[in-house]
């Protein structure tokens, strides 16, 4: 069984306009009166709730159906109603806790959503962004059965985001390819090995912090002098990449090497026991720059490193999340191509449980946030289209919500806090700017 | 002699249901299903759409072959399980087949009660229980002119109902003083009464038939009110009880049914026992119950299918429900809950409609309603979870379809 396609319901974006509902209706029945439709917002004062089928994974409906009625289709995940089968008993609506479905006076039967063949009419005639159809499990359906090119029991802290982005990555770049891990969390919690046995199922190095690019180089050039086709490919933490590595990763973009060069940004150099970089934003706490009676954090911005690689005009430059993997999956798609004519820099954030301290269930949401509340844009570029949003940057969250998530900045006086708003506009400023100049340019 | 991990004796929704429950968590434990009747896994609940020729017997399969294999699990059908050796582990079956198992789930069903009424032995009658049965109703069903139908309950009601759309002209005996008095109270009755009235049923209520003889082709009924009652068909629907005979000796403690704990454990050692036979936990108070519904099998199964595969994820069964879902003349009658476990906030009838809304310490206990609009499975989890429902209880009294899912997308979204 696969993943599936589903339909998500943002309740703050909805306002009850109920066209929802009269698009299903009507695309269900010809008949607008909303009673036919098969999803139900319910207005409770000034918020809404939801009655929709969940096309549960274990159907409590089909299981009791005594009439082998209903199925779940193992193609769509959609659970079909058989009209020919069903005796009208409504014993499926005992079964579903969540109105899902329900028997229909107008038809004489029950009825439910079967998402319109994949593409819903409610989701369409929705204009408010309450109502979006999620189609990220085609992902796992795309790359599940890839073979994840790591080892098991890697030895990174408990919900770390790094992990994920290592193994996703190397499991959609496939097992053409020769991998440079420079020291930080990807070698430390075990790409390279131990005792002799790689942590990789692909030929993997420790270059220096400070040779990653140029090593990479040299082998890139070695296999296409064999005349063979291999991905070189590095997965390198910010210090490795902004701070320290930077000399030979500007060298080789500048050179227009054939490389995939992936930065993993934890915002400083957390395996070494949590000090700043070049990439760690103002105000946040490292071992480095420690709160006291005197101290506040770190006292500088951060650098714009994937802006900076896009000044030195690669092939492609982008920056992802992985609470976006829709996002973060076209992009490395794009990125790999990229890496066959010339330099291609991915950056993608990577929330660290132990260095900025949040509870280790929470990485996702806290990727989420940071990308809701600008505080990290998603955009991609090419030297023939420029810079292109991957996500609009209008509405977004209280920064607040993204700093208080986090215990490195739990010591941030209202001026920090200040500045740190002043930082995101200035950032977002300028993306979009970036981003329109290229409309401009194009027009 | 044959070894299995699991022995499942029956195929219906408790089984399946356990079935599907081990699968989750034992993809490869040795699964073996036996059952007495010789069919492909069918609901009990479909039978009287078979007798009305609505559902074709070929079509009510809930699993087919294809499905065991995937599955891998050894399906024997037409065997019946005659004795159990539970301290051995074995079961033995009525083709004289022993099988080793190491946990067994009993999940065997119920079998239709005979009242003992005098000359009832010998005379033709019907049952429905089994497909045989629905396909030998189904076939007697055009030549049926006169018929009657022992017990007012959901199986009897359904037969009389196909029985009259076929032409019969139908009589219905039932000693309680109205019709599906385990879901419904004498008003909501008595529209269910007045659909059968009016579509010519006769409804004999508060009697009972004190003999049964052999009348030409048929069989003549007289109950204790006087009434003599010819029929070419007489249908024997007067409930249903536990089949457990097989266990005698075993040291399975049975009462009305396999007693079981809350995870549907019976009294030895690796056994279990779910759905129709299995004497549980009753929600309203502790003491054990036969709550023979299908939902309640399905959730009864996967309980045991959990705990017999060692799933940490299994819960225990919070306790029976009365709960059912009657249609019938195509108006819809649903019962979620106890009429009696706390006191009615609102009620009101007319003709065509019902509602009653059942509540203690301002937490739901049931709701019942025909041909009013309400989700019976957020009725049933508001109920299981015992909601407090002080902050919007006069909401909930209004429109409780609406509140509920209010109620649901909140609390359980």
């Amino acid at each position: 069984m696969g993943a599936f396609n589903t339909i998500a319901f943002k309740p703050e974006h909805c306002d009850g306009c109920n066209a929802c509902m009269t698009a299903c209706a009507t695309a269900k029945t010809g008949s607008a009166d909303i009673i036919n439709s098969r999803i139900q917002v319910v207005a409770d004062g000034d918020t809404f709730e939801l009655a929709l089928c969940r096309q549960c994974g274990d159907p409590k409906c089909v299981a009791n159906c005594p009439a082998a009625a209903l199925a779940k289709d193992d193609a769509s995940g959609v659970i079909a109603w058989d009209g020919s089968k069903c005796v009208n008993c409504l014993l499926c609506t005992v079964g579903c806790a969540y109105g899902g479905i329900v028997y229909n006076a107008a038809a004489g039967h029950v009825v439910k959503c079967d998402s319109c063949g994949g593409d819903p009419a409610c989701v369409k005639a929705c204009d408010r962004g309450a109502l979006t159809y999620l189609t990220t499990a085609n992902i796992y359906n795309e790359v599940g059965d890839l073979e994840d090119l790591f080892v098991p029991g890697l030895a990174g802290c408990q919900g770390c985001n790094t992990e994920l982005i290592m193994r996703h990555t190397l499991r959609r770049i496939g097992p053409d390819t020769v991998l440079a891990t420079p020291p930080g969390c990807v070698p430390g919690m075990g790409s390279v090995g131990y005792n002799g046995l790689t942590g990789t199922k692909v030929p993997v190095f420790h270059p220096l912090l400070t040779n990653t690019a140029s090593m990479l180089t040299g082998i890139k050039r070695h296999y296409k002098r064999q005349g063979r086709e291999v991905n070189a490919v590095a997965l390198a933490g910010d210090g490795g990449t902004a701070d320290v590595g930077f000399q030979s990763l500007s060298g080789a973009a500048e050179r227009g090497e054939q490389i995939l060069f992936i930065c993993v940004d934890n915002e400083g150099y957390m395996n070494t026991g949590m000090q700043r970089s070049g990439c760690t934003p103002f105000g946040a706490w490292t071992s480095t720059t420690p709160v006291g009676e005197r101290g506040k954090g770190k006292t500088q911005d951060a650098k714009n490193l994937p802006l900076l690689m896009m000044m030195h005009n690669c092939e492609y430059v982008a920056t992802a999340s992985t609470a976006f993997m829709e996002d973060l999956y076209a992009k490395l798609d794009r990125a790999i191509d990229a890496s066959k004519r010339g330099f291609a820099y991915l950056h993608i954030y990577s929330p660290c449980t132990t260095g900025w301290r949040f509870p280790s269930a929470e990485n996702i949401e806290v990727a989420r946030k940071a990308v809701e509340t600008n505080f990290v844009m998603l955009w991609e570029f090419n030297p023939r289209d420029g810079l292109r949003l991957s996500r609009p940057l209008d509405e977004p969250r209280p920064i607040d919500e993204y700093l208080e998530a986090l215990g490195k900045y739990r010591h941030l006086e209202p001026e920090q806090v200040g500045h740190i708003e002043a930082t995101v506009r200035k950032n977002v400023e300028q993306i979009r700017g970036l981003a329109e100049g290229r409309r401009a340019a194009m027009a | 002699m044959q070894q299995t991990e699991y022995l499942i004796v029956g195929a219906s929704h408790a089984a399946l249901s356990a079935l599907q429950a081990i699968r989750m968590q034992d993809a490869e434990g040795s699964i073996t299903m036996v059952t007495r009747d010789d069919a492909l896994p069918y609901s009990p609940t479909v039978l009287p759409y078979v007798v009305s020729g609505r559902s074709a017997p070929e079509r009510v399969a809930l699993k087919d072959g294809a499905w065991f294999e995937q599955n891998k699990v050894g399906f024997i059908r037409g065997a019946a399980v005659t004795a159990l050796d539970a301290a051995a582990r074995r079961a033995k079956l009525s083709s004289g087949e022993e099988i080793a198992y190491g946990k067994l789930l009993l999940a065997t069903g119920a079998a239709p009660i005979l009242p003992p009424i005098p000359g009832l032995k010998d005379v033709k009658f019907h049952v429905l229980r089994t497909l045989d049965d629905a396909m030998k109703l189904n076939k007697a069903l055009p030549n049926t002119k006169q018929a009657v139908v022992l017990g007012a309950g959901l199986v009897g009601m359904h037969a009389a109902e196909n029985l009259a759309k076929a032409g019969a002209q139908v009589t219905v005996v039932e000693m309680q003083p109205r019709v599906l008095a385990g879901y419904f109270d004498a008003e909501a009755s008595s529209i269910i009464e007045a659909a059968f009235a009016a579509k010519g049923v006769e409804l004999l209520l508060g009697a009972k038939v004190s003999r049964c003889e052999t009348a030409g082709q048929g069989a003549r009924v007289t109950t204790d009110t006087g009434a003599v009652l010819d029929a070419d068909l007489l249908l024997v629907a007067a409930g249903v009880a536990p089949v457990t005979d097989y266990l005698a000796g075993s040291g399975v403690a049975v009462d009305r049914g396999v007693l079981v704990d809350d995870t549907m454990r019976a009294s030895v050692d690796g056994v279990w026992a779910a759905g129709d036979v299995a004497q549980a936990k009753g929600f309203y108070d502790e003491a054990k119950i036969l709550n023979g519904i299908l939902p309640s099998a399905v959730e009864q199964g996967k309980i045991a299918g959990m705990a017999m595969a060692g799933d940490p994820a299994v819960r225990p069964w919070p306790g029976g429900v009365p709960l059912n879902t009657y249609t019938f003349f195509g108006q819809q009658a649903v019962s979620v809950g106890s009429q009696e476990a706390g006191e009615t906030v609102r009620k009101e009838a007319d003709a065509k409609h019902y509602l009653k809304i059942v509540m203690k310490d301002n937490r739901l206990t049931g709701i019942f309603g025909i041909n009013v609009p309400f989700d019976p499975g957020v009725m049933w989890e508001i109920i299981l979870r015992r909601i407090d429902l002080s902050s919007v209880r006069e909401a909930f009294i209004k429109d409780p379809q609406k509140t509920a899912r209010t109620i649901m997308s909140k609390t359980w979204r």
